[in-house]
């Protein structure tokens, strides 16, 4: 579990996590924004289905990859959010055409 | 990415402390440079949103971590072009960089190359690892710089080496609450590390390193000569249960726990490149093998920073200049006299910055059990492969890590063994009872990171190109 500093700096922007409105600071990677809202768990794994969350946020462990507008496998680490971005977690192997 | 269309002299990748450094030297002395980043602005890991952080009191992230903004000052006035958000996924021996940026991918082609790649953090394999709750401290600390977000809840905070030590100290001045720190450094390391004293007693580091220990010590509870350390928990993690040297195991309610056995380099790329490699007994990694000009096995392409090897931010700037002082050199730019002479004071910098590095090196490299892990320990995090598994490959005959992918897919997932390597490499070893260097790493290949069938499609193509696949 993360929370903000009370006194970080920035503009606050609207996205979306799995259909519910959110906040994310302005410049927040994915990752960082589902952090900040209490995610536990951004999928689950394609070979067991165990849940996992970000654990790197630099871009190498993978661990954290979503669904963003529709792409499947985004590295949530690498995004950064902009205002209205649907984000949602991923169950398993990401879906044919998305 | 029209206004990629420039035939550069160099490319440098990554804008960390080395690549921010190498660039700015370059494109000041003429090469045509460009800079291609991941990131959305520079700094590279250590000096993370060091442009535009979040966190209005600059106290907590401390000195060390402005002095960043020192480097991208002369970066942005030096000329050189700079491509952040650019994922580069390949590499040639023809020096062509394959690259992608907002979707769509191409090929530049340079006269050098420079990698600055640096560092990522160590694996840190333990039952439970991969459970939600669970990261590296590495990790958060990014989230501290670029997102001002510190853990809530109860935190424990595990492992060994000085960024476990700084990200504590960080919190605290945060505010933020740690339940304790679990101190994993061998004791036998200390006895080891002592013959290295008198160089690290001239060291920059001794200081300020020392005072800010002592200052986290006093106000947080630290657990030393830790071992059996596991991550229990159904879903998330619950808590941290470990022992105190052999003592019984003993159980710590926890939200978070923030895991660090020091960082290795970011090899993949060089790699994949085919540059050569070394196993560093020392820092327990594999380490391109770099002449002190940072020049690879492969001809026109430099590695400079963490990347080539453990040494630290400071370091790091210094070996940027020496590799783009060797570019220079090898594309005629200057002669060897003025290279020699430029890098003179740059060599006696990094000398400085790397004195009591051995010290550091010998106190905090992680213990045979936190390296080499027990069987029933996950050590490839993406194909889910334990390191009994890896074990039982072995008795059956595998005798590397690239025997091992065939067998068990381990290295195989999307993070192409950038987590999971230096713990196959070193578990073969122990089993084998044979030496890491002669078990080997993977064999990378490009493309070191995933691109999409529509990117590569959307490669520049020429009418030679499309003539022969319509025409064969």
């Amino acid at each position: 579990m993360f929370q903000r500093l009370p006194d970080a700096a920035g503009e606050r922007v609207s996205f979306t996590i799995d259909g519910r409105v959110a906040e994310a600071l302005a410049g927040d990677t994915v990752a960082a924004a589902l952090m900040a809202n209490g995610v536990v768990a951004c999928r689950t794994t394609p070979v067991s289905g165990a849940p996992r969350a970000p654990f790197c946020m630099m871009g190498v462990c993978f661990d954290c990859l979503v669904t963003i507008d529709d792409v499947g496998n985004r590295q949530g680490c690498q995004v950064t959010v902009r205002p209205g971005m649907r984000v949602e977690t991923q169950k398993g192997a990401r879906e044919a055409a998305r | 990415m029209t206004e990629m269309t420039t035939r550069y002299d160099l490319a440098v990748i990554g804008a960390g402390p080395a690549g921010l450094a190498a660039a700015t030297l370059a494109a000041e002395r003429g090469l045509t440079t460009v800079l291609l980043d991941e990131q959305p602005v520079p700094g590279g890991q250590i000096y993370r949103s060091v442009t535009r952080n979040p966190v209005r009191n600059p106290g907590i992230l401390g000195g060390d971590y402005w002095h960043g903004a020192d480097l991208v000052g002369p970066f942005r006035d030096s000329g050189a072009a700079y491509r952040p958000g650019t994922t580069v996924w390949s590499v040639s021996r023809a020096l062509e960089i394959g690259l992608s940026r907002d979707g769509a991918a191409r090929i530049l082609p340079v006269k050098h190359i420079i990698l600055a790649t640096g560092a990522l953090e160590r694996p840190f394999p333990i039952p439970g690892w991969t459970l939600p709750g669970v990261m590296g401290a590495g990790a958060a600390q990014i989230l501290l710089k670029s997102s001002a977000l510190v853990p809530s809840g109860r935190l424990v905070m595990a492992g060994t080496g000085p960024l476990l030590w700084l990200l504590a100290w960080q919190y605290l001045r945060a505010g933020a609450r740690i339940d304790a720190i679990l101190d994993t450094t061998p004791g036998g390391n200390w006895r080891a590390a002592l013959r290295h004293m008198p160089g690290f007693l001239r060291s920059p580091y001794l200081g300020k390193g020392a005072a800010l220990l002592l200052d986290v010590r006093r106000k947080v509870k630290v657990i030393g000569n830790v071992t059996d350390l596991r991550a229990v928990g159904d879903g998330a993690l619950r808590s941290v249960a470990f022992r105190q040297g052999g003592g019984p195991e003993r159980s710590l309610p926890a939200d978070t726990l923030l895991l660090h056995q020091g960082v290795i380099p970011n090899i993949n790329l060089a790699n994949a490149t085919g540059c050569g490699q070394h196993w560093d007994e020392i820092q327990r990694c594999w380490v391109p093998t770099v002449d002190e000009w940072g020049a690879s096995s492969v001809e026109g392409v430099s590695i400079a920073g963490d990347g080539a090897g453990i040494a630290g931010a400071v370091a790091a700037e210094h070996r940027g200049r020496l590799a783009a002082l060797g570019a220079l050199h090898r594309l005629g730019a200057i002669g060897p006299e003025e290279r020699d002479r430029e890098a003179a004071t740059h060599r006696a910098a990094l000398a400085e910055a790397q004195r009591g590095r051995m010290f550091l090196d010998t106190l905090y490299q992680p213990g045979p059990d936190f390296r080499v892990p027990k069987d029933d320990t996950i050590v490839c995090r993406c194909e889910e492969v334990t390191a009994g598994q890896v074990r039982d490959a072995v008795r059956l005959g595998v005798g590397g890590p690239n025997q091992a992918k065939s067998f068990l897919r381990c290295g195989m997932g999307p993070c192409q063994g950038r987590l999971c390597g230096p713990t196959v490499t070193e578990v073969i070893a122990d089993a084998r009872g044979v030496s890491p260097a002669e078990v080997g790493y993977y064999r990378l290949r490009p493309p070191v990171k995933p691109i999409t069938l529509a990117e590569l499609a959307s490669l520049p193509k020429s009418e030679d190109e499309i003539h022969a696949v319509l025409h064969p």
